[in-house]
């Protein structure tokens, strides 16, 4: 499908030009990221390496004692090979003294406990380091809610939010992200043999193809079935956006003024930048 | 006559008019300094594009310090520039002006406001209700502001009404990355080349660079010959600052070459849209 085959060199130089420009027009040089291991927060470093030079970018792998060790492992070879800064922060003693109050808490709960850990390290590292932190949700995850609310989803930026996981994979290879981080299966890694598409039901070269169409083709219900869609799957998606939508917005604010905070109070977020 | 035009290829601070009048200074007097004559500036390069609830708050009306500033400077170059107007009754307009020797020679007030997918113009904006051709030192041009040109009704009239330079101040975002080039330069590139070709006028494009909220802008300003074809064409996506000579001789050939515009049938195109704007019970 075309529309799912991105131009690399362009996507390279539209998200190097995009991080640059956000980072330095609020005064600052540097950013924070996580890197899990994972495709898509090796990605965004090595498009952040690029673009801010790999001096100013802190990637942090935040490890829980249920992750899969060749995480770690793959997050050194990804910082490696881009040159940038790299701690290691465990998050095992905060969240297992959280849990110890509330052990039989399921994984969902200790998932997203995890995820939310992990953001406010990296939000106390913006500080200590006059960094923003960078996102590192894909477009496939963010449209169907495969993520933690104020946890993996919070960012001051994310230069991979429009890019579809199959996206991904393409950048990833041209910017020459190390091939075992490519080919390996994507993990949440919330505990060992953990995969996103077992857990998800679906793969995502399917749900992308179909995501693209209905998304940014804004093809009907019938245009997909037309399209080789299976109506069920089409109505599972469809769900996952719209009970997911919650997450891509701001709180829901009660209105009483005559100016309410994005409804009638309008400003861009680069305003005076 | 010829003359050399350079396009700015800016990038503005999101609703800074200090420092984007500065900019716009700086970039005025390296065109003076290279001996250019008319120096083309994007879509609200005084404001910056995705201003919203700020719109009141950057409007300049025409005597205004920061455009009689601009005035000013046109004594030594001629200068087309967009900026929010405001005017005596408070609407406020997505304006260019065009400057020369010191006075106000034409003001175009944006006719199409985009209100659709990542556009809101309308709902910040006031609607322009004119396009004129406007004579100025290198012969007579008109001016269009982005979605303008997007209309083919637009390019016609000014067209019809003498122009022969089509200037185009934009602020067009970049998207579409499925293709050999973005998908929006390749779409402007072919409307830019398609209405010079059709008109047989030449077509000064200027867009702007620089990213606000996540949404770049492409740049890719060009100087686009009658004969339709890209003459110079300014970097995609940085900053640039490209100068045009833009060739009497071209204009001539090519209005003698193919003469389409020549030949245009006013009293048809008049006819028929009057017809239909009766069966439409306009």
């Amino acid at each position: 499908m075309a529309g799912l085959s991105a131009n690399t060199s362009l996507l390279r130089t539209m998200l190097t030009g995009f991080i640059r420009d956000e980072v330095h027009k609020v005064g600052l040089k540097k950013v924070v990221l996580g890197l899990s291991g994972g495709i898509d927060s090796a990605l965004v470093v090595f498009v952040a390496a690029e673009a801010l030079g790999p001096e100013n970018v802190h990637a942090i792998c935040m490890p829980y004692k249920s992750s899969n060790p060749e995480s770690e492992e793959h997050a050194l070879l990804v910082a490696q090979a881009c040159g940038v800064n790299f701690t290691v922060v465990p998050i095992t003693p905060m969240v297992d003294a959280y849990f110890e109050m509330f052990p039989d808490a399921e994984n969902m709960r200790r998932g997203n406990k995890m995820a939310r850990e992990r953001m406010t390290i990296l939000f106390d590292h913006s500080a200590l380091l006059s960094a923003l932190v960078l996102g590192t949700s894909n477009k496939t995850e963010l449209l169907l809610g495969y993520g933690t609310l104020y946890g993996d989803m919070a960012s001051a930026l994310n230069p991979i939010g429009d890019l579809y996981k199959t996206q991904i994979w393409q950048l990833s290879e041209a910017m020459s992200v190390p091939q075992a981080v490519i080919e390996k299966k994507p993990s949440a890694d919330l505990w060992a043999g953990q995969t996103d598409e077992e857990e998800l039901g679906f793969s995502y070269r399917q749900v992308d193809e179909l995501l693209y169409r209905m998304v940014d083709q804004r093809m009907n219900r019938q245009e997909l079935i037309a399209q080789g869609f299976d109506a069920d799957f089409v109505d599972v998606i469809y769900h996952k956006v719209q009970n997911s939508h919650f997450k891509r917005r701001m709180p829901v604010i009660a209105k009483v003024s005559l100016r309410t905070i994005d409804r009638d109070f309008r400003y861009a977020r680069d305003w005076g930048k | 006559m010829d003359f050399k035009a350079v396009l700015a290829q800016i990038k503005p601070k999101l609703g800074c008019i200090a420092d984007n009048l500065a900019l716009i200074e700086e970039r005025i007097q390296d065109a003076i300094d290279a001996k250019a004559d008319l120096v083309i500036f994007p879509e609200l390069a005084l404001t910056g594009y995705f201003l919203k609830d700020l719109v009141p708050e950057v409007a300049r009306r025409l005597d205004s310090p920061e455009i009689l500033r601009l005035v000013e400077l046109s004594r030594k170059i001629s200068i087309a520039v967009g900026f929010v107007e405001v005017t005596d009754d408070y609407r406020f307009f997505n304006s260019a002006l065009y400057l020369e020797n010191g006075r106000i020679l034409h003001l175009h007030r944006k006719v199409y406001l985009p209100t659709y997918g990542l556009f809101d113009e309308q709902r910040y904006l006031a609607r322009g209700e004119h396009f004129r051709a406007f004579n100025t030192k290198f012969g007579r041009m008109g001016m269009l502001i982005c979605e303008d040109m997007w209309h083919l009704s637009a390019s016609y009239i000014l067209a019809m009404d003498g122009a022969t330079t089509l200037l185009c101040l934009s602020s067009s975002p970049g998207r579409g990355v499925e293709g050999e080039s973005l998908g929006s330069a390749r779409a402007w590139q072919q409307l830019t080349s398609t209405t010079a070709l059709f008109l047989n006028c030449r077509v000064l494009y200027c867009n702007r660079v620089g990213y606000e909220d996540g949404i770049n802008f492409w740049g890719g300003s060009e100087y686009v010959a009658p004969s339709g074809e890209s003459i110079v064409r300014a970097k995609l996506l940085e900053e640039d600052c490209t100068e045009a000579m833009v060739d009497e001789g071209a204009l001539r050939r090519e209005r003698i070459f193919s003469p389409m515009l020549r030949d245009e049938n006013l009293f048809v195109t008049m006819q028929e849209l009057r017809r239909i704007e009766n069966e439409r019970g306009l």
